[in-house]
């Protein structure tokens, strides 16, 4: 099977090829649309907004999610806010100045046409947003307010408190409350999505586990969206939630989705570090406290003084240093790898010399503390209750985790998998972000996939697409339950001695050595050979108990434990194939004189895509070719 | 951070294998707590000691694990979320208790939040009262410019108060009457703050309060434990809100949907 990778990217200039292709594409009469059924697997940003807009467009809708309620997507876990070009501010924002800052940020590896359609649906998103009853921050006089972030010299993130993604994700979910009242959502929570059925090459259904009885069901529609997420879990230890995982994707891999640039994982530089064995997950302090927080290390190698205790012409304040015109607001890869620098060096703080400080003295000399509070109240308190220490006094202590994964399932410009009636929105998808995300882009990546991209697309498949009538006594149901079965017969049958949690936080430590921050060939041919060993291990020695009758949270886990480890097997591959340095993604062997990424545009300015051929056969790397004709290729600068 | 004061707890536990079947409290020890753990990490080191020794582990809710996403709940001791001020259980930490405490954990109780499984209860009610009318009737694609409604600072902070809520269920829980007033009252205020929800707020009022009603949640005899114990610190002052809605929707819609219980 070869694979089609069309990226679809309608003809014309680029500011106009969204409207040139609304207006080309097939739409469903409003009559029809309550012929057609539409399964959205997740309720986060993307499967919120999607399902809520489709609903309201007269389609029905199938929503799934294994939260008790789709309210609790990982979603509201977002913090610091979200971005739009509306140059409020009139600071010289723009459609394409967000187009351009996302682009570079992503150090061109991401597709024009997507991302350029994204800084332009963004405007609409606040509107729709503000309209639905979010309370985003305002000034006095009334009009919205504004930050900076990461990787931009504009302030164009709007924010809810540290609470933009609650914020957001409760105005998208009650949009789906109202359309669950009229009865065109019908809403099943609790439910694990296991596998993908594809019918006469089309998705046309899933089979899902209820997590509560253990059964499967079947359910069959005209078109699958996939909003399911990322897959930063791989790592055992980030910042995702705990039911975040890679099952649903996975399992579209293994059905024909190509999966693109895996190895493209976001390494967040401000989370609380790890301070043990049992530690289940990262904290994030939000990237916002880098507008007033400044980061810094002793110059003195393993200096024990207390932080206050070490004068100023002590302090390394080393992202000043470095990057003196973007300072502490360098991006997320370029501020993660400087801080694993530092500690790699011996600068690195607190007991396990894993962290840097990020400082507010100064913010707090200059503006009073009430100021700091009101901006970043929330975060300080939670650090506190973290950690015990209060950042109002002392220095708050920071270090990089895994927190976003740009790779995803492939999808073309109108979202469409490798598999035609498959659509993957928000982070499951392999972004318009390229090989690093800037910080506020992920949620405003999810709305525009789902409010403002997908029901134009799905309409035009659905318009489009002659499709069968299937049922769900079809074989392929059959079929595709019957492999989930086996798979969990085959789990509970092993009887083992070691958890799966064990297996899942060795499969961390290999991901974090080898196939974190910082890659070489060496370790990343280390982490392919433990990450195969660990899987065989984990199929002849897992421990679980219990059965399928039951709410069995351990046989849950260790299902997605399986695939998390299949995962780390091709993130290992992937990097080890992409030859070159860039964004997120850095190679030791290439780098410039002072340690910065260095690309190789002739060889690799491409999405690889990986086709999944069998258990028993590697994976084919194929290659979708990006190609700028807008944006000159440049290296990327932050000094 | 790091500390090497290592607790022994002795926990009690509601054990429930499924919503008919019968529950206990069943004791349960667990070594080796170190004071910078959450407490659910201190579950999690128990539920790894069943596992191991064959037994079926405690099943409880969790996600996000940073107080955002409400789905942790538990009664510690008696107080849902263990009883700190703004706090949810998954950021209550082990520094909290003493070595050889005894903690009792027990499910969210209350009619409306039949119990799964042990720890696991059935929130599904909160949904329900949502899609009574906890929305803004906005479709996709009509949105006027964002700016075009100023909408003053402290309206909109207090509009935030009220958004914050988390959709835990923990006012439920703590409530005598087991009344879900805090958690509707803190949308409904919160919509009925700003101008974008004023033109429904009325029959917003009305609907959610009905359909509140035939869920199984209790009235409001403003006891204020629910106050008490809101990890978000939602003030019932939003209940007060919201009973003026009602009020107002009670003179405009009367009759139609009316239902006892909104004082
Ligand atoms: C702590 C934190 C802070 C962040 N802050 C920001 C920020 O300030 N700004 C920003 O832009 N981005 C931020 N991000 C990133 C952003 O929040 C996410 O990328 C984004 O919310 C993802 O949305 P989503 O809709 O794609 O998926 P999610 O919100 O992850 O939703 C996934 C959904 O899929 C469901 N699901 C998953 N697997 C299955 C399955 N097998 N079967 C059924 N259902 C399934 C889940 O139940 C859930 O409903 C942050 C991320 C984190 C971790
Ligand atoms: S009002 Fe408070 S206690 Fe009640 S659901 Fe909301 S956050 Fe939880
Ligand atoms: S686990 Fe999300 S609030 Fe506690």
């Amino acid at each position: 099977m070869s694979f089609n990778l069309d990226p679809k990217i309608p003809a014309g200039p680029l500011s106009e090829k969204w409207d040139k292709h609304k207006f080309e594409m097939k739409r469903v009469n409003p009559a029809n649309k309550r012929k057609f059924t539409v399964i959205v697997v997740g309720t986060g940003l993307a499967g919120g907004s999607a399902s809520a807009t489709l609903a309201e467009l007269g389609y029905n809708v199938l929503s799934f999610c294994i939260q008790d309620t789709p309210r609790r997507a990982h979603s509201i876990a977002a913090q610091g806010g979200i971005n739009g070009a509306k140059n409020y501010p009139n600071d010289g924002d723009s459609v394409r100045n967000l187009f351009y800052d996302t682009i570079k940020g992503g150090d061109y590896r991401s597709r024009e046409a997507n991302v350029y359609r994204l800084a332009q649906v963004s405007n609409n998103i606040i509107d729709q947003m503000v309209s639905q009853g979010v309370p985003f921050a305002r000034e006095y006089g009334g009009y919205l307010d504004n930050r900076s972030f990461g990787g931009a010299q504009v302030s164009r993130t709007f924010y809810a408190r540290g609470q933009t993604g609650q914020q957001l994700l409760l105005g998208a979910y009650s949009g789906m409350m109202k359309m669950v009242a009229k009865g065109k959502i019908k809403q099943f929570t609790r439910r694990e999505m296991m596998d993908l059925v594809v019918i006469n090459g089309k998705a046309r259904g899933i089979i899902v586990k209820n997590l509560i009885t253990g059964e499967l069901e079947r359910y069959a529609a005209d078109a699958v969206l996939l909003c399911t997420g990322g897959y930063g879990n791989v790592f055992y230890l980030s910042t995702n939630a705990q039911h975040s995982n890679v099952t649903a994707a996975w399992r579209c891999y293994k059905r024909g989705a190509g999966f693109a640039n895996p190895c493209f994982t976001q390494i967040h530089p401000t989370c609380i570090p790890v301070h043990g064995d049992y530690q289940s997950k990262l904290t994030l302090m939000s990237e916002s406290l880098r507008n007033d927080g400044r980061v810094w290390v002793p110059k003195k190698k393993g200096d024990t003084r207390k932080p206050a205790d070490i004068p100023e012409e002590e302090r390394d304040y080393y992202l000043e240093r470095i990057y003196p015109s973007f300072g502490n607001l360098a991006p997320r890869d370029v501020s993660s790898r400087q801080a694993k620098f530092r500690c790699d060096e011996g600068h690195g703080v607190g007991p396990t010399k894993q962290a840097v400080y990020l400082d507010f003295r100064d913010a707090i000399k200059r503006d009073g503390k009430e100021v700091i509070a009101a901006r970043y109240g929330n975060l300080f308190e939670m650090y506190e209750r973290i950690t015990a220490d209060n950042p109002y006094n002392t220095p708050m202590m920071i270090f990089p985790a895994v927190h976003y994964t740009m790779g995803g399932l492939w999808v073309d410009y109108n979202l469409q998998s490798t598999v035609p009636g498959l659509h993957v929105l928000g982070e499951a998808n392999f972004s318009d972000h390229g090989a690093n995300r800037l910080g506020a882009s992920a949620l405003m990546q999810g709305l525009a996939d789902g409010y403002f991209v997908a029901p134009y697309t799905i309409s035009n498949y659905l318009a489009s697409t002659p499709l069968e009538k299937v049922t769900v006594d079809d074989n392929a149901f059959k079929d595709a339950e019957q492999a989930v079965k086996l798979q969990t017969s085959k789990l509970l049958g092993i009887k083992g001695s070691r958890t799966a949690t064990e297996f899942h936080r060795t499969l961390g430590h290999y991901m974090w050595d080898y196939v974190g921050m910082s890659r070489s060939e060496k370790g990343l041919k280390t982490a392919l050979d433990g990450i195969r060993k660990l899987k065989e291990e984990f199929w002849s020695d897992l421990k679980l108990n219990g059965d399928t009758s039951d709410y069995n949270l351990e046989l849950h886990r260790a299902a997605r434990v399986a695939d998390f480890i299949e995962l780390g097997e091709l993130m290992a591959l992937d990097a080890l194939e992409r030859r070159e340095s860039c964004g997120g993604h850095f190679r030791e062997e290439f780098q410039t004189a002072d340690n910065e990424a260095k690309r190789d545009d002739e060889n690799f300015t491409h999405a690889a895509v990986w086709e999944y051929t069998g258990s028993n056969s590697s994976p084919v790397r194929h290659k979708e070719e990006l190609v700028f004709e807008n944006v000159k290729l440049a290296t990327r600068s932050y000094k | 951070m790091a500390t090497t004061n290592n607790m022994t707890l002795n926990l009690k536990i509601w054990r429930q294998k499924n919503q008919t079947s019968e529950g206990k409290l069943v004791d349960y020890r667990v070594e080796n707590v170190s004071p910078d753990m959450s407490f659910l990490e201190m579950i999690d080191v128990l539920n790894d000691q069943l596992v191991r020794k064959g037994e079926d582990t405690v099943a409880f809710d969790h996600d996000c694990r940073e107080g955002i996403c409400g789905m942790c709940s538990m009664m510690i001791n008696g107080k849902a979320h263990g009883g700190f001020k703004n706090t949810t259980t998954c950021q209550v930490h082990m520094r909290l208790y003493k070595d050889g405490d005894t903690v009792v954990i027990e499910p969210f109780r209350a009619k409306a939040f039949p119990i799964v499984k042990d720890l696991t209860v059935d929130r599904g009610a909160i949904d329900k009262v949502m899609a009574a009318g906890g929305f803004i009737t906005a479709n996709t694609g009509n949105a006027p410019d964002a700016n075009a409604m100023l909408i003053p600072k402290p309206v909109a902070d207090e509009a935030m108060d009220a958004a914050a809520c988390i959709g835990c269920g923990a006012c439920v829980a703590s409530c005598p009457n087991g009344s879900g007033m805090l958690f509707m009252g803190a949308k409904v205020s919160q919509l009925a703050l700003l101008p974008q929800g004023q033109p429904e707020s009325p029959k917003r009022a009305l609907n959610m309060v009905y359909t509140h009603d035939t869920l199984g949640f209790g009235n409001c005899t403003t006891h204020a434990e629910c106050e008490a114990t809101c990890p978000k610190g939602i003030s019932i002052e939003h209940i007060a809100r919201m009973n003026r809605e009602y009020l107002k929707a009670a003179f405009t819609y009367h009759e139609k949907n009316r239902s006892e219980g909104a004082g």
